[in-house]
């Protein structure tokens, strides 16, 4: 008998056909698993108006990035950074984070950021399910949260209410000091203008019953001209100005109210004046402004601050932003919990990092922790102090207590129904 | 709507002063920027678009002259005088080529200059934002005028506008140049028959238009923060003044100009959350019962 044999594919063909393009299709998976470097996907704004941040940003991941590689990388393998331009467009920085994992093949994301685009890259770490890092997003809700909550996700960012809470203590104090009553507030058009004003003017009223808002200016983001603003502030006669307008608008601001002699007039508090890319670029800072810290190389006042503020200036001939120090942050945070996962994966390290308590130059104790409950930074240094117009620019900047923070936050979350 | 604020200030002679100059400080810088956008449609009939990128040009211009002379004079020249021969090179290269084209054509050309010039000043100047600072002169309390609140260096700033709009309104109304200017605008087609390069004289327009935006640049410059970028939103103001005055008209640019200034001055006390609104609202008016503005002519 002659076995007879079907014309077109057999089974056996069909079979090894099959095996060979499942293995066609699984060797760039299987050859990424084993890859010696690791890529970390970055979309972050380094076009338009707020470049100057996600510059700062890219430079100090790079800063921290390239230690690590100096010394093994993560787990032996070396950090590749894949940083791409979302020009500050929240579909595009979901476009972009996506396309890094899926295409690029990057393993883990640092979302730099600002809250628009927090947001929408929060969505795609939600759905792929991918390690991601917040680190420039300071709207409180992005953690706060619980309908934002991923295992996957974590904040490393100083937060709008944490700011709010600590600026507000120091301002009441020196509102019952000296009697200020009547207060003005001049803030950015926008959510975080709005938000951040709001709680500030909530908590200051808080801690100083007597205060009394008499004039509220909504100047729109990126406005050229502040000159109505300001005659409209000296006409009503305030005894302090609360403003968190930042970077050039600020700026822009202070040389507009300087030449009416807006400051001699009253008290300003500007929680974002001490930040190097406003103080540094004012002119004629006037002396006396109060502000929050951003990113200043004397707060807090160790060796290790210092050191990487010099380190920082020394690389790229600038000194860092407060996106800098929240960037090269989480950069630490990834190597400790690599190390103490003694893995790359993804879950693995993510388990590490919810709790994990870190050495950090920017720790008000030495140290900055990633809150388990809601995987975000707390522990940072921050305070609020006078400015002068040369370096150290703010020198004696009073700390915030965090036991205060902690208590007035929790009250903050169970109000708005979170907890 | 805060209107006890706006009548509160309206009886008070120290709170009239500080808001109608305040008014007028931004006015005549719009003024200045909004007189050379009228000024290249009313003669070349080209919509110039990135007319807001000389008022840049002329902010840097005068930024980095300072800081290598310390002249505060020389800053102010520097901002007018490089814009002028900027304009008149992109005239002669670009601009030149779509007269008389499709409109759609000569915006998307201008919008295509507005990106490549604000990375030109990323290139030279770098991203991020820069001040120029008050010069020493001028570093000098307010003066009181009935109360109200002046900075001397805003009255420098309105007399400089003040003088352009003069040089400028007498200069095409009496000299034998500006006859020629109001001509070619008219009729091209016989200026040139007549033996006048009607090139040159488009070429120079565009250059003036440019060294008017330059000035307002220029003067801006110590007092707002300089970014790639920045000429945008004056453009966009000093669309609504040339809209409002009527597209090539001069004294509509500056009267427009003004009522801007003082709706914003005076807007920010009565209605402080619709200012930018009221500004849009009174163009609305003014195009539905004026469509051609308020000192433009009908185009045949």
């Amino acid at each position: 008998m002659t076995r007879t044999r079907k014309p077109g594919i057999s089974r056996r063909s069909t079979l090894a056909l099959i095996g060979v393009g499942a293995a066609t299709f699984a060797a760039p998976w299987v050859a990424r698993a084993q890859a010696k470097t690791i890529k970390i996907g970055m979309p972050t704004i380094l076009s338009g108006r707020v470049a100057q941040l996600g510059t700062s940003s890219r430079n100090a991941v790079l800063l921290e990035v390239e230690k690590i590689n100096a010394a093994g990388g993560l787990a032996g393998r070396q950090i590749e950074m894949v940083i791409r331009d979302s020009k500050g467009q929240p579909q595009e920085a979901a476009r972009i984070a996506r396309e890094l994992v899926n295409t690029d093949g990057c393993e883990m994301l640092l979302d730099g950021e600002a809250s628009s685009g927090s947001f929408a890259v929060h969505e795609v770490a939600r759905d792929l399910g991918v390690l991601c890092i917040h680190t420039c997003s300071e709207a409180s809700s992005l953690t706060a949260d619980p309908k934002q909550h991923i295992p996957n996700a974590f904040r490393c960012v100083r937060q709008g209410i944490h700011d709010s809470i600590v600026g507000a203590g120091y301002a009441a104090g020196i509102a019952k000091a000296k009697g200020l009553k009547k207060w003005a507030t001049c803030s950015p058009d926008y959510a975080y203008g709005r938000d951040t004003t709001g709680e500030f003017v909530l908590y200051l009223k808080k801690f100083a019953p007597d205060v009394e808002i008499i004039s509220e200016s909504w100047p729109k983001l990126f406005q050229p001209d502040y000159t109505e603003v300001v005659t409209k502030i000296l006409q009503a006669k305030p005894q302090a100005l609360y403003s968190c307008l930042w970077g050039g608008d600020l700026t822009s601001y202070i040389d507009q109210a300087n030449i009416y002699a807006m400051f001699a007039q009253m008290e300003v508090f500007a929680v974002n004046m001490a930040d190097y890319t406003a103080l540094t670029v004012v002119k004629n800072l006037p002396k006396g402004i109060h502000s929050g810290d951003r990113y200043i190389k004397t707060f807090p006042p160790t060796p290790e601050n210092a050191a990487w503020g010099d380190a920082y200036k020394a690389k790229y001939n600038e000194y860092p932003t407060n996106w800098s120090w929240q960037n090269a942050t989480a950069v630490m945070f990834l190597s400790e919990a690599v190390k103490k996962a003694n893995s790359t994966d993804g879950k693995k390290v993510a388990e590490v990092l919810t709790g994990l308590t870190i050495k950090c130059p920017f720790g008000a104790d030495g140290t900055v922790t990633m809150r388990a409950d809601d995987h975000t930074l707390v522990g940072y240094a921050i305070g609020w102090g006078t400015t002068i117009p040369q370096e150290p620019y703010v020198p004696d900047v009073k700390a915030g207590d965090w036991k205060a923070i902690f208590e007035l936050e929790a009250e903050w979350k169970k109000s708005k129904g979170y907890t | 709507m805060d209107l006890d604020a706006l009548a509160s200030c309206l009886t008070s002679p120290a709170c009239l002063v500080t808001q109608t100059t305040s008014g007028l400080i931004i006015g005549m810088l719009l003024f200045l920027v909004a007189v050379g956008l009228t000024l290249i449609f009313g003669v070349l009939k080209v919509v110039n678009f990135s007319h807001g990128a000389f008022y840049m040009f002329g902010a840097y211009f005068a930024m980095t002259a300072y800081q290598l002379t310390g002249s505060f004079a020389l800053a102010i020249l520097s901002g007018a005088v490089g814009t002028a021969l900027l304009g008149l090179v992109f005239e002669r290269a670009f601009m030149s080529r779509v007269y008389g084209r499709d409109v759609l054509m000569q915006l998307l050309v201008c919008y295509a200059f507005v990106l490549i010039f604000d990375d030109v000043v990323r290139m030279i100047w770098g991203p991020e934002f820069k001040s120029m600072g008050m010069p020493a002169a001028f570093q000098v309390p307010p003066l009181f005028i009935a109360g109200g609140v002046v900075p001397p260096y805003y009255l420098l700033l309105i007399g400089v506008a003040l003088a352009a709009a003069a040089v400028l309104g007498l200069g095409l109304a009496r000299s034998r140049i500006g006859k020629v200017i109001r001509a070619a605008a008219h009729n091209p087609g016989m200026v040139s028959a007549l033996g006048i390069n009607t090139g040159l004289i488009y070429g120079g327009v565009f250059a003036l238009g440019g060294m008017l935006a330059g000035l307002a640049g220029a003067l801006a410059a110590p007092v707002r923060s300089l970014t790639p970028g920045m000429g945008f939103s004056v453009l966009i103001e000093s669309f609504i003044v040339t809209v409002i005055g009527g597209m090539g008209s001069i004294l509509g640019a500056l009267i427009g100009a003004l009522l801007i200034g003082l709706i914003r001055s005076f807007g920010s006390l009565g209605f402080p959350l619709f200012t930018e609104g009221l500004m849009y609202l009174f163009m609305v008016i003014v195009l539905v019962s004026r469509p051609t503005g308020l000192f433009g002519k009908e185009v045949a």
